[in-house]
């Protein structure tokens, strides 16, 4: 049911978007309007979901250190995976956004007979969480060449880059295959790891298959249908300029499913874990300094009426025995 | 209780059925219920220690002081328990960012999954960090999120139900808040905040552990954990200086509740109470008469631990309080702390931001080797590690290492002060000073990477004695490691809970292996003016060339 539902919840989408685009005034429903309301609506959701968490305050500073703090002068500090300068966190957030410092550190266990428990070194996940992020973006960036005119230099850079193997016509671009084996190998492994797919959700798998539905249909309409890319463009450049206009029945169907599913991608992502995009950057036990003996941390909520059991009220519970015992007292 | 033998219990985590194993549990996780019997978990609070908390902090420590059975299905839980339940966890959601944040970027990608010791030793789904979060999470999304409020189930929301709080009541209760995880998350995501808000959530309905809250009661009455009344916890030490006369032929002779000595001294107080923490508080006496230093003891505030921090903020912030409050009224200067984990982490991370400024003293210098310690600037309260090792460097004390020869000592970095703080290398530095026989665990195992001992965030209690020594394993074994290539005998830490729980553990899977704290090795190796020359260690064992 995990995989089921969000697999049937897919090709619906699927299977509506090849309706629509059938219908009367169903291309300029999901070539048109459906892009803007999808794009405000993710801008909005994104921005809604960012000040919420904003709202709540950090009270404590609370990093967790992963190397040798700032001390004595002399013990060669960590200053990036334990940073006591905002330099440092910096240097960390850089390293966790871009690099993925943290799942880079990644191990996997095993129980041996004795018991014997061994660590071995695991770069699995996180070469194609890389992969799959970098060619996600590359794929993006190579999109605004459909938004964009004249193309951005950038862009055309990036797809001479991407395309350098000069195989077939169109252009195969590598990132394309990768995309593809990275969205594979991270839906094979929550299916085949007993562990993950025991705690995946419908959460997990919808994002990935929705994510595949979108590669699967832009290579089909890239180099199986061949979709009339200028008059694709005469749209998407219509969008951005706010004056789109659909030249009617010139381009495929498989294009307006292509585009339903990025509308929907849009619309779900700030409801989903997908905004661990930006949940990355707010991460207390990320960016906050571990130099909390150094600069006293404010807690706008920290309460000023919890007191201590008072001394007084200690001394009055046990004075006579201090007194016994030589300890000095406040009261005789 | 009884539990079974160490080697059964080996083949039990190598070969039972459990995730760790392969073995795939046939329902999915939602539909397997907690089960309470004896032995997986912690005894409740006993009702006078709930009502004498109550007196303090009524709203935080909810429900009805009452006798209560875990294993029956009735724990006379308040009226619309329920309510009270999402309303503090909708109090806390406005008031921390991180459990906002970690109840909504989880991606379950299960990097975190083996690396919570409580999962490689019980191969229980649960104990996946990310499944203990889920817990929380469920009843998050089902009643704070959109989706959760439209999908129901679809989207992993689950209603707040007495199965659920089951589940909170085992599964907080087996997290030890040593945030591995979170060092190998990669947004971040701390267990830790997640097992704190849900053991908070669990205290507003009376749901809680007597380990916990009655070592916090007596640190609130007595001033710490042991209720220690002030002569006897006077008495303590003065028994160790008898010990260390007989040992060194010095008599050294602390001071308690002095005004205006120059620092005021805080350990836990196990250090004063038993074995072996009484042979690290022999080391510190030994340490702060070899250089004269102008310190007291306090018995009013006699605890560096604070078992508050497994409660909830409130208790927490009640209990730290003491420390300040009793450095101005002795009018000391700064604040130096013994060896404890968690006790650092409260203050390192929370004491300055909940109970300071401390305006009243001042940034802690040295008086030995007048070194400034800027990194205690606001808080001043320096480590003594931090402390003795700006010592050594500067040549202030004399050592012969040889003292520790009879032993081969490797390093147990304890959770708090390793990922909570980053004190890693100053007990090294003092270590490798103080010992000539040193191995350092494999490095999966150590520094940030260094596993809990098993039992921590009051979980040192007998009744669960297998599911500690089942979660102390990565340790152990570690442990077992260099034992078995270089002879270890000795593991030594900076921590008052470890060299409690490490005892139990290392007897069980180890026990040729003895527990030390730091400040053990540093008495041992302390050369004392006057002193006879010593035939044994600082627990009466003979040093090495002196046996027989």
């Amino acid at each position: 049911m995990r995989i089921l539902t969000p697999f049937i919840a897919v090709l619906a989408l699927i299977a509506v978007g090849l309706v629509a685009a059938q219908v009367p005034g169903g291309q300029a429903l999901i070539g048109i309007v459906l892009p803007y309301l999808a794009f405000a609506l993710f801008l909005g959701g994104f921005a809604y979901r960012v000040m919420q968490w904003a709202k709540s305050p950090v009270p404590f500073r609370i990093p967790t250190t992963c190397g040798q703090a700032n001390s004595l002068p002399w013990i060669k500090q960590n200053k990036i995976d334990c940073p006591s300068t905002k330099l440092g966190v910096i240097a960390r957030m850089i390293l966790e956004v871009f690099l993925f410092r943290s799942l880079f550190r990644n191990t996997k266990a095993e129980v041996h007979e004795g018991p014997k428990l061994v660590y071995g070194s695991s770069k699995f996940l996180w070469l194609f969480a890389i992969l799959f992020h970098y060619s996600f973006l590359v794929i993006v960036l190579r999109h605004m060449r459909l938004f964009m005119d004249p193309i951005p230099g950038f862009v055309a850079a990036l797809e001479f880059g991407d395309g350098f193997m000069q195989i077939g016509a169109p252009v195969f671009y590598q990132t394309n295959a990768i995309f593809l084996a990275a969205i594979a190998f991270l839906f094979l492994r929550r299916v085949m790891l007993s562990n993950i797919r025991y705690i995946s959700l419908p959460a997990d798998y919808f994002p990935l298959l929705l994510i595949f539905g979108i590669a699967v249909t832009g290579i089909l309409m890239r180099y199986v249908f061949r979709a009339d890319v200028v008059a694709i463009k005469q749209l998407t450049h219509g969008l951005t300029t706010f004056a789109p206009t659909i030249a009617a029945g010139q381009i495929s169907p498989i294009f307006f499913i292509h585009v339903f599913l990025v509308c929907a991608l849009l619309i779900y992502f700030p409801f989903s874990k997908l905004m661990h995009m930006a949940g990355v950057f707010m991460s207390p036990t990320r960016n906050m300094i571990n130099n909390s003996r150094m600069v006293r941390h404010i807690n706008p909520w920290n309460d000023p009426n919890i007191k201590p059991h008072s001394y007084a009220a200690y001394e009055d519970e046990f004075r006579e025995f201090m007194k016994e015992g030589g300890i000095p007292v406040e009261k005789e | 209780m009884a539990i079974m033998k160490a080697d059964k219990l080996g083949v039990s985590v190598a070969k039972g059925p459990s995730m760790m194993t392969g073995a795939i549990p046939k329902n999915d996780w939602w539909d397997v219920p907690a089960e309470f019997k004896p032995g997986k978990y912690c005894y409740p609070a006993k009702q006078e220690i709930h009502e004498y908390h109550q007196k303090s902090l009524p709203k935080e420590l909810g429900g009805q002081p009452r006798v209560w059975d875990p294993e029956s299905d009735n724990w006379l839980l308040p009226e619309g328990w329920e309510a009270i339940i999402l309303n503090g966890l909708k109090e806390r959601l406005d008031k921390f960012r991180s459990l906002k944040i970690f109840m909504d970027c989880c991606v379950r990608c299960g990097a975190c999954a083996d690396k919570c010791h409580f999962f490689l030793g019980t191969g229980d789904p649960k104990n996946m960090p990310v499944l203990r979060a889920e817990l929380l999470r469920s009843v998050y999304r089902n009643d704070f999120t959109l989706a959760g409020k439209l999908l129901g189930k679809m989207a992993g929301g689950r209603p707040m139900t007495f199965g659920v709080l089951k589940e909170w009541f085992m599964y907080f209760y087996q997290c030890t808040e040593c945030r591995r995880c979170s060092v190998f998350c990669p947004y971040g995501i701390d267990t830790a905040e997640i097992t704190m808000m849900g053991r908070e959530l669990l205290h507003l309905v009376g749901v809680n552990t007597n380990w916990i809250l009655e070592p916090a009661a007596n640190s609130n009455r007595t001033g710490n954990h042991m209720g220690l009344q002030p002569h006897t916890f006077k008495d303590n030490i003065m028994y160790l200086c008898d010990d260390i006369e007989e040992i060194t032929g010095i008599r050294v002779e602390p001071t308690f509740n002095r005004k205006g000595a120059e620092v005021l001294f805080i350990t836990p107080s196990a250090d004063v109470f038993a074995e072996p923490g009484i042979y690290t508080a022999m080391g510190y006496l030994l340490l702060f008469h070899h250089i004269g230093l102008d310190y007291t003891f306090s018995t009013y505030a006699s605890e560096g631990g604070n078992f508050g921090l497994f409660t909830n903020n409130e208790l927490m912030k009640k209990l730290n309080a003491k420390m300040y409050a009793e450095a101005k009224r002795l009018e000391v200067k700064w604040i130096l702390g013994g060896e404890c984990g968690h006790m650092w982490r409260v203050l390192h991370q929370y004491m300055d931001t909940m109970n300071g400024p401390a305006d009243f003293l001042q940034v802690p210098t040295s008086p030995i080797t007048g070194t400034r310690f800027d990194n205690a600037a606001s808080t001043k309260m320096v480590h003594i590690s931090e402390f003795t090792a700006d010592l050594i460097k500067h040549g202030k004390v004399k050592l012969d290492p040889k003292r520790n020869d009879h032993r081969t000592v490797t390093w147990h970095d304890s959770c708090n002060t390793a990922r909570a703080m980053g004190l890693l290398d100053e007990p090294r530095y003092v270590m490798q000073n103080v010992c000539n026989n040193f191995h350092e665990m494999p490095e999966n195992t150590i520094r940030e990477s260094t596993f809990c001992c098993g039992s921590g965030t009051g979980l040192n209690t007998d009744e669960i004695m297998e599911l500690r020594m089942r979660a102390g394993l990565p340790r152990a074994n570690a442990v077992k490691y260099v034992r078995d290539r270089h002879e270890v005998d000795t593991l030594a830490c900076v921590c008052a809970i470890d060299r409690a729980t490490l005892t139990s553990l290392m007897n069980y899977w180890n026990p040729d292996v003895n527990v030390c704290g730091l400040s053990e090795l540093v008495g041992n190796a302390l050369v004392m003016e006057g002193e006879k020359e010593r035939e044994t260690g600082l627990r009466f064992e003979p040093l090495a060339g002196m046996e027989g």
